[in-house]
């Protein structure tokens, strides 16, 4: 049950993808997201989706992980998708009682179901092929001309790292502490909902003792390796740009150059 | 018929993922009524996995458990019924403990088996008294407690149950030497004056070798030996090639008898060494003992 949880997931690899610079592929995220939006007809939204699909397969990461991502939105998905499909403006191609289906009606519900499935996929691109590490160290990078207003991003950085470091061996000691649990009787999964919730205070509260003593021993080792935060910290591994980095930036900017140019000279959908 | 038998048992955690791991691979086993069982092995060998399958906490992927000749994943079978017959105490069961009061926190297994107030009451003290914990810590808070009397309350919360069969996974990591022969000493206690069977999991030789009366020897999740205590430790060579050692002591009496001396091989524990070196010792000073 727990085991299905992916997230903050990373699958080591070396496809072209897992190699980029962090920094390049934040920011190439970002594009995409955005890129994604400004979609206005089916040759674009078409064509972006094509380009996700591309990169997805050039990640190398087993395409059961991504539908595994996909999963856990379904429903997000389809409920938005119908919302949408109901909700059109316009002639009614096909009407039972107040619910009529139009042809902005079912454009927007097409555009919404490919849009949030791209961008899934585009984010679990990034997640399934980015340590935490380099992921909250590219972070870092972009965001240090915060500083400048006296954020302390450095700090903010390796929360990050920390929590993301965390989250597989809280849920390997969460499954740890149900089944000791369980061996003396405790049922989880049947009652009401009070009894439900009643049933989770065994679980929650040994939790949260080793969460505390987890992070006391953690800041007690980072402190005995002489940790002290960002200032004058310098790298074990910093990030440069290589050849690979630039070509890719390049052909995502064509890219996005072909989305909106395709966006201008075609019509747009009804919406 | 067995009290609990285990056949051609499959387990693999992952399935699905980059991760898979087969950790048993088909084990079968019979283990009876009242009998002392050690589970050796190297680490990673499926130990804790195989433990977690006694009492229905994971569930077989091939194979199954027959308590008393039912099968415990049966549907019909209510898994709840099955883990109050197979306690089983977790490495660093002091890590569960989460209710405001050790009395309460020894209570929630037998409340969990719906016993009436008076019983939980009387189970719990009995099962405080029998590890050794002091009836004025059973209103404390267990973070209260010291290290080992965490262990000793998150144990009597196993105990209050009163399994047929208890398991001990490596019940004594982390505890000082006096704690270690207490604990044991308890638990040795527990199988003689209540007749229960028990299975022990443990990494030191020489404790498996004092308690156990067989012993189960796991290697990359294959049953390699099964057999009585003195037969497992007689082969040397085989353990020796799994990662595994004899008591030291009885590397100690295996090497004088390969001088010479005249002891019996396949001695155990330190007082039986005793007993043979003194026998040695007055024959060669003419005594009698
Ligand atoms: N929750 C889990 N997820 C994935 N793999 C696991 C999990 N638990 C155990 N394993 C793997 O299964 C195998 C058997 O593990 P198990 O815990 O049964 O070993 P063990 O004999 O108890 O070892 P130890 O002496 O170290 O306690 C190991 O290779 C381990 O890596
Ligand atoms: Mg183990």
């Amino acid at each position: 049950m727990l085991s299905d949880i992916t997230i903050g997931q990373f699958f080591p690899g070396n496809s072209i993808i897992h190699r980029l610079d962090p920094r390049i592929k934040l920011v190439l995220l970002l594009s995409f997201i955005v890129f994604i939006f400004i979609t206005g007809n089916y040759f674009s939204l078409s064509f972006i989706f094509i380009f996700v699909l591309s990169v997805v397969i050039m990640s190398g990461v087993a395409l059961k992980m991504y539908l595994k991502s996909l999963k856990a939105i379904v429903y997000i998905v389809l409920f938005t998708s119908v919302i949408n499909l109901l909700y059109g403006r316009g002639e009614p191609i096909a009407q039972l009682g107040i619910l009529k289906v139009t042809v902005s009606g079912i454009n927007n519900a097409v555009f919404v179901f490919i849009r949030i499935v791209s961008l899934i996929l585009i984010s679990s691109v990034l997640t399934y092929t980015t340590s935490p590490t380099q992921l909250t160290d590219g972070m870092e990078r972009l965001m240090s001309p915060l500083k400048v207003f006296k954020i302390q991003v450095h700090e903010i950085a390796m929360m990050m790292t920390i929590a993301l470091r965390f989250i597989p061996t809280l849920l390997d000691e969460t499954e740890k502490i149900m089944n000791a649990q369980k061996a003396r009787g405790a049922s989880m999964d049947s009652g009401n909902v009070i009894q439900r919730i009643k049933a989770f205070i065994p679980v929650l509260v040994p939790l949260l003792v080793s969460s505390f003593r987890r992070a006391y021993e953690l800041a007690t080792a980072m402190e005995c390796r002489c940790y002290h935060g960002g200032d004058g910290r310098t790298r074990m591994k910093s990030l440069h740009l290589k050849k690979a980095d630039y070509i890719s930036s390049a052909v995502c900017v064509i890219a996005f150059c072909g989305v909106v140019a395709l966006n201008i000279i075609l019509p747009a959908a009804e919406r | 018929m067995s009290l609990l038998e285990v056949k051609n048992l499959t387990y693999s955690y992952g399935v699905g993922t980059p991760f898979e791991k087969k950790a048993l691979d088909n084990v079968s086993v019979n283990i009876n009524a009242g009998e002392f069982i050690g589970v050796i092995g190297h680490t990673g060998s499926g130990k804790s996995t195989l433990m977690q399958m006694l009492n229905g906490l994971l569930k077989p992927e091939r194979g199954q458990v027959f308590l008393n000749g039912n099968d415990i994943n049966a549907p019909k079978n209510n898994i709840r019924n099955i883990r109050f017959k197979v306690g089983l105490v977790f490495q660093y069961p002091e890590h569960q403990l989460f209710d405001d009061t050790v009395r309460k926190d020894i209570s929630f297994g037998p409340r969990n088996m719906g016993l009436s107030e008076e019983e939980i009451d009387e189970r719990v003290i009995s099962a405080a008294e029998f590890v050794g914990l002091k009836r004025e810590l059973l209103d404390k808070s267990p973070f209260e407690l010291s290290g080992g009397e965490k262990r000793r309350a998150a144990i009597a919360g196993v105990i209050s149950m009163e399994p047929d069969i208890i398991i001990f996974d490596e019940p004594t990591a982390g505890l000082d030497p006096n704690g270690r022969n207490y604990l044991l000493e308890r638990i040795n206690d527990y199988h003689k004056t209540k007749g229960k069977t028990v299975i022990l999991v443990s990494h030191s030789m020489e404790d498996i070798a004092k308690y156990a009366q067989k012993v189960l020897v796991l290697n990359k999740g294959r049953i390699e030996m099964f057999d009585e205590t003195k037969i497992v430790f007689s082969q040397v060579e085989k353990l020796d090639s799994m990662g595994l050692r004899v008591p030291q002591i009885t590397y100690i009496m295996n090497k004088l008898k390969e001088y010479g001396y005249d002891v019996s091989g396949g001695v155990l524990t330190v007082e039986e060494a005793y007993k043979e070196l003194n026998r040695l010792l007055c024959r060669k000073r003419g005594e009698k003992c």
